[in-house]
Order: structure tokens, then sequence, then C-alpha cells
């Protein structure tokens, strides 16, 4: 267990990636607490008479000196949706910060960072944090087409970028487990995942069969987010447990998958 | 200084905002937010003799003002809770309530045994409501000859205050009320959720694995309150009122209505402190109402 907060944010910036993606820049009023990739804050989505639960985003990035953290909020219902309304200046409250990181990789590691849709935060706050040489991270990212990728050209510092689209707009064409890096899985000592459920599975069935450690970030629908509701459960080798308490982060071992 | 304090038969709490099964854990859970020792008590997580691993995801649907859950129980069995989990939290400031299930009266005569051996938990509250689980839960809840039975063969093996927590899926709540009331219950808890559904109606699908599920939040508010108050008509035990609390206004409704103490349950999946700004309001509301003590509101409905 570990210290949690609820707090009101101000908006900073609510910025248009594309058509679907949004970037939301909060502020703190209080000094942040030490938050690591892979968790996640769970928002408020207020004046809806329809939504009565918050809403789960993976923290993007996270300024210590300004007390500001970023989401990337991919709109997928009528929640997201209204959060992509926010405006400079508005107030959202916070349930924060939630759930397990990542597992910080050690500095003999080479790494392959997969993301898709809004699974691309977490990945690319890993790749900031990874402590790592660029040369030893891979940061593959899967969409639809060139329109559905955010720009992360600004993370090249952190390591190589590699695009993959289902129409062969931008980057490789195909799924990300089609990409030219990914056929080099053996190459890497770790992979991480997150993004849709499909291609969390076709990661890990890939890691799994050539046994390279593999986390994945799962997104189950949830209502606390801190381990009351019981309702994010995922089957594991230890018995249904909370994705909001005991990930949202897991190393594929311990799934069924 | 207004007075808060309340009594439940010999349970007497700091004040009358107690949290609900199955929406604060093992209060734990909520010290990571803040110190639980500022509840009135915290009713635990819902409890079984054996692990139970519940229902298959999804278990969560969201609706309007609220939400369905078919959790079903999930938990580690009595025994682990007590070698586990209780060495933990047995020093919380706060009355700890176990929250006894079964699908037999067996059961829950063997859970209520070890409960019953335990220093640091004041009371039980007897789930005979659960709607999320195949057999027994709310089966015993919604006819008055299988609630007194219950009711009856756990109050043998308890001496220490039995709360009975009650099912509104009923034709007639209060029939139930006075059905355990007469078996020894010193107290009715209500009411547990409203069996439910929800469809998704561009897949055709449910949203519950389990097709049904217990509806709570705001939602059923209105209900909740009206059955909170004709069961307090109809017996002498106090009445411990909960569905769809959000604020200190909806508390002090149910005291009013009769509750002798409220529970808070779906408002901490929103934030986890309502219970607290709950505490915080009924406070002010009766310094507001120049009233000295909470006592002053229990079924104190101007008609």
């Amino acid at each position: 267990m570990s210290k949690k907060f609820v707090e009101d944010f101000k908006v900073a910036e609510n910025i248009a990636l594309n058509s679907s993606n949004f970037l939301i820049k909060l502020v703190s009023p209080k000094k942040l607490p030490d938050i690591k990739p892979g968790q996640f804050v769970n928002i408020e989505v207020k004046n809806s008479d329809e939504i009565f639960l918050r809403r789960p985003f993976s923290i993007f990035e996270i300024d210590y000196q300004k007390n500001t953290l970023s989401l990337i909020i991919k709109i997928l219902g009528r929640g997201s949706k209204k959060l992509t309304e926010l405006k400079a200046g508005d107030t959202v409250n916070l349930v924060y910060p939630l759930g397990k990181s990542f597992t910080i990789p050690q500095s003999d590691d080479r790494i392959l960072l997969i993301g898709g849709g809004s699974g691309v935060a977490p990945m690319l706050f890993l790749a900031k944090e990874s402590g790592l040489n660029r040369e030893n991270v891979d940061i593959l990212l899967g969409a639809r087409s060139r329109e559905d990728h955010v720009d992360a050209s600004e993370y090249s510092k952190y390591g190589n970028l590699h695009f993959t689209t289902e129409d062969g707009s931008f980057g490789e064409k195909g799924f990300v487990i089609h990409h030219s890096v990914f056929q080099q899985i053996n190459s890497y000592s770790k992979v991480y995942t997150c993004g849709p459920d499909a291609m969390m599975r076709a990661v890990a069935k890939t890691a799994k069969d050539e046994d390279i450690f593999c986390e994945v970030s799962l997104e189950n629908l949830m209502a606390c987010g801190f381990g009351v509701c019981l309702c994010c459960i995922e089957p594991t080798q230890k018995g249904n447990l909370c994705v909001c308490t005991e990930g949202p982060v897991f190393n594929i071992k311990e799934l069924k998958w | 200084m207004v007075d808060l304090n309340v009594k439940i038969h010999d349970l007497e709490l700091k004040n009358p905002v107690m949290t609900a099964s199955g929406t604060s854990g093992f209060a734990e859970e909520l010290t990571d937010f803040y110190d639980v020792g500022q509840l009135g008590a915290v009713l635990l997580k819902g409890t079984t003799l054996k692990n139970r691993d519940g229902n298959p995801y999804p278990r969560m649907a969201e609706t309007a003002s609220g939400m369905l859950n078919a959790v079903g129980l999930q938990n580690k069995g009595i025994d682990y809770f007590i070698e586990n989990i209780y060495p933990r939290i047995k020093e919380y400031n706060t009355p700890l309530i176990v929250n006894v299930n079964g699908s037999t009266v067996e059961e829950y005569i063997e859970v209520t045994e070890k409960v019953n051996e335990l220093d640091k938990i004041p009371a039980i509250e007897l789930n005979i409501s659960c709607p999320n689980v195949k057999e027994g839960g709310m089966s015993f809840g919604i006819s008055c000859p299988s609630a007194e039975a219950v009711t009856r063969e756990v109050r043998r093996v308890y001496d220490k205050t039995l709360i009975v927590k009650l099912s509104p899926n009923v034709t007639d709540i209060t029939e139930i009320a006075k059905a355990v009331e007469g078996q020894g219950a010193d107290s009715v808890s209500l009411v547990n959720t409203f069996l439910g559904m929800a469809i998704d109606s561009e897949k055709r699908i449910p949203l519950l694995s389990t097709v049904t599920g217990g509806l709570s939040g705001p939602a059923i508010k209105p209900i909740a309150l009206r059955m909170v108050w004709q069961v307090y008509n109809a017996v002498k035990i106090p009445v411990i009122g909960m569905g769809g609390i959000m604020n200190a206004a909806d508390a002090i409704e149910f005291l009013l209505a009769g509750a002798t103490a409220v529970q808070v349950g779906t408002a901490i999946f929103k934030d986890p402190f309502i219970p607290v700004k709950i505490i915080t309001g009924i406070e002010e509301y009766l310094t507001r109402h120049k009233m000295q003590s909470v006592n002053e509101l229990i079924g104190c409905l101007q008609m």
C-alpha cells in the first residue's frame, strides 16, 4: 500500500494531437509525489448525468519542477469524449497515483517498447525514464493510419522510433508484430507493451514462445481504482487479481494468456 | 461541540457514518488516503467459509446515476482473513464489522463462530441479501422462513451485536425485518443492491458476465429511503440505512427517515473521502440548526 491522493488539478492546456487523441496537461497546486511509468490516474468527469464513475488514464509525462502531469486521452466513449472538451483553467479532480509501475530496466538491458492507441503514453514515459542509452531502446508504435499516430519525434532522444500502419500510409505496413524490429525480438532482454488487448496478446504470445521477459499494461473496466470494488479483476496464476492495485502492469507469466 | 455518538445495540459509534461492505475492502485500502479512525465503523468485504473467486469479468456496468456490479463475493475465506488480514487491521481505531456470508445455514454458522472469537470485531453483519451468488446469499433474504432460520441459528452462536443486512428485492421489506427482529437480530441494515441488468444495444449482449447484477448509487436512493422509513416504523431495533448516499444531506435524509446510522458505499468509488466529508457535513448541519446531538435527528421527520 502506498499513499494516494484525491486532488483538484487545473487544466494548463488541452491540445488535439490528431482526430481522436488529446494531450491534456494538468497542474497540481501541491508538490507531486513520486510517479513511475505504468501508474495511472482516475479522473472525475463533471457535469454529466449519465457518467457516474471516474475514468482511468495512464500517466504520460511528469514535470516535478512545474508540478505538471500530462495524459494522452483517446476518445473511446462518452467519458473520454467529455474529458477532451476540457479547457485551460478548468478544474479536474484526480485520484492518484494508482497501480504498480513497469519494471525499470537494468543498465545492461536492451528493451523494446510497443505501444498502440492510448497505450503509447506509458511506453514513451518508460522510454524517458529507462535510464538507458538510446541505442538500447527501440520504440515501436502502431496505428491504423498515418493520421492516427501521435507525433513522438521528441522521444527519438530516448530511443529509436519505429512505426506501423495497417494501411501502409506511414512506417511499415501491418500490425506491430509484423514490423522488422519485432522480428528481432530475441535481441531484446525486456519487452514492454501497452495498447489494445489484441495487440498485447499477440506480442505476449511471441514473447512467451521465445521466453523473453515481457510486461503488459491492462485496461480492464474499473470503478474505484484503488482495490475496493473488485470489478477490474484479471484471472492470473494467483487467482483473480485487481488490475488497479496488483497491476495494471503484469508480467505475462502471471497471466493466463 | 456537537455530539455525534450513536448506539447500535451494544455497539457505540463515535459518529453514525460507516462504510458499506464491498466498497471499502478491509479498511486498509482507505488508509492509503486517510486515518480510518475518523469513521463510525467499517464494514469489511463480504466473507465466506471458503475461498471464492467470484464471477467472471466483466463484473461492472455504469448506468444512469449509478452502477451495476456482479462481483459475486470474491474473498479468500474466513481462515485467510483471520490469519492474514485481521492481524494487520485489528488496531485501527474504529469498529470493524465482518460481513458474514454463506451458501448454507451451516456455513453462516461456521463463519460466525470463527468471528465470535475475534476480540476486535464487535459485531457482524449477516448478509442474506447478496444478489450475485447462485447459492445462498439473497435467497435467504427474500422469504420470511429462511431469513428467520438463518438469523435464529446464527444468533445461537453469536453473543455480540448482530446486524442483518436486508435485500430490497422483496414485496414487503417490513415483513423480513420483523421476521429477523423476532429471531434476535440486534439491528437491520438496508438496503443491499437492487437486481438489475444492462445491455449493449449495438453488440446485442449483456454488459455483465452474469447478465444480471446489483444496482447501486444515487439511482436507488429514493427507494432505499422509502424502505428505511417503512422498516423504522415496523421494528423496534435500530435501523442502519444505505442506498445511494453521496453527501451529508443524503445521509441526514436517512437519519430523519429513522436510520440510527448510515453506510456509504458506491460513493467511495467516486471519492474515498466522501464518508469523512459526510461526518463533517452532519456536524455543520447540527451546529447550524442549533442541535446538540445527532440523536435529535433520528426518526425526527416532521409530518
